[in-house]
């Protein structure tokens, strides 16, 4: 029983890392592209945010198998960028299909968003970190989940931020990137101040 | 003349005029990381070079056999294929750098700017002038990204290259932590990327040139 509650407080720890501590986008730089163009509205982030979740999940669990199956039986992990790469646009792909064929509200709202998510290096990113730190397949699914929940509340607090700024008087030369990277680092400064939490210290 | 003034454009374009971190903030993701450290940057930069390079390279030579429908796929490969090049000797060969830069040179394949310049210019220019184009978007990528790592290593850690630096390093400078840290990448790279802004508008102004 002991070892099972510690098992869960394990996974409870990776996904609180994930979603906050060691964040994808502010601490691991992943995720930039979008997260720099698609966060003008509210609205459209959750859209693209939601989409990220749900194929980080999936195709972090694909992969792992994949790495666990196929490459690794056969040492050719140098293969796995190809791989991965694959995987990920023929799920993306897939679900594109699925979506617009049993659900066209589903496919209007999310739709749209899928074909900007096999170009976003945060899906790729997340696979990679999971073989580095040679996660099971549980801790991979909690890991891909959690990194997925942390860049939705990336983007969609900048979303926010950004839809105040309109008003604002920004200098010419700081206005689009500049600020938002500005922005983006007060941000990782507010999420390093979790790492507390997890110590205790 | 002509084919040297050309080339000298290209040149030119890709690293200032056209700079990909300055214009658009792209590719980012996979590098920003790596810049707390000059020495890493230097060898992401150096990595990102290769690859632009000769993808650039191999895709204008391919350019007439490929047909138009599988493009994208074969870029992809052929990106990826130098990139695995790249992955496999710095593992054997610099076993520590490659624990340093974890999945970052992997996610090379995904940067925007190496399938950009294969999309918008490899494809249908001939190759020694893809290769340039390649060699010299991955020049000014890596000059934005090692300055971002001066600014960051020297006033995070006092030193530069490991070595310390006179100033910094002494006890009258206190070292700025949060610029090792992942907000000092961002408040680095916002305020160069203002600076070049900046600069490019007034120039931009001076030209009047109206803009396409």
């Amino acid at each position: 029983m002991s070892s099972s509650s510690t098992g869960m407080l394990h996974l409870a720890i990776v996904l609180f890392t994930a979603v906050f501590t060691d964040n994808i986008l502010l601490a691991r730089f992943l995720g930039m592209c979008s997260f720099l163009s698609v966060s003008r509205q509210v609205k459209t982030a959750v859209g693209l945010g939601f989409a990220v979740v749900f194929v980080m999940t999936f195709t972090i669990a694909l992969d792992w198998f994949a790495y666990r199956y196929i490459l690794e039986p056969y040492a050719i992990e140098y293969f796995r960028f190809i791989l991965f790469i694959v995987i990920i646009a023929a799920f993306v792909q897939f679900i594109e299909m699925a979506i617009e064929r049993y659900s066209p509200v589903l496919y209007q709202n999310l739709g749209i968003f899928l074909p900007l998510i096999t170009v976003n290096c945060a899906i790729l990113g997340a696979s990679l970190f999971m073989v580095i730190r040679e996660y099971n397949l549980l801790e991979a699914i909690i890991f891909g989940f959690g990194s997925g929940v942390g860049w939705m509340l990336a983007i969609v607090a900048m979303a926010g931020i950004r839809e105040k700024l309109n008003s604002a008087r920004i200098p010419r030369g700081l206005q689009g990137p500049g600020i938002t990277l500005i922005i983006a680092g007060i941000m990782a400064l507010a999420f390093i101040g979790f790492t507390g939490v997890l110590t205790g210290r | 003349m002509v084919a040297a003034k050309r080339t000298r454009d290209v040149v030119l374009t890709a690293i200032w005029g056209e700079n990909p971190v300055f214009r658009q903030i792209l590719g980012v993701c996979s590098a920003l990381a790596v810049t707390n450290l000059v020495l890493n940057t230097m060898v992401m930069g150096a990595a990102v070079i290769f690859t632009t390079a000769l993808s650039g390279l191999t895709v204008s030579l391919m350019r007439k056999y490929t047909p138009r429908i599988i493009r994208m796929m074969v870029e992809v490969l052929i990106i990826a294929f130098y990139v695995i090049l790249f992955d496999q000797a710095l593992k054997a060969y610099w076993p520590d750098m490659s624990r340093n830069l974890g999945p970052y040179v992997g996610l090379i394949i995904t940067n925007c700017i190496i399938m950009g310049r294969a999309e918008a210019f490899a494809n249908t220019n001939p190759p020694l002038l893809s290769f340039l184009d390649g060699l010299s978007s991955g020049i000014g990528y890596s000059l934005v990204l090692i300055s971002v790592a001066v600014v960051r290593e020297l006033l995070g850690m006092g030193s530069l290259l490991g070595v310390g630096m006179p100033f910094f390093s002494s006890s009258i400078w206190d070292r700025w932590i949060i610029m090792v840290m992942p907000p000092g990448a961002f408040f680095t790279l916002a305020v160069i990327v203002w600076i070049a802004r900046t600069v490019q508008k007034d120039k931009e102004r001076k030209d009047t040139k109206v803009k396409k």
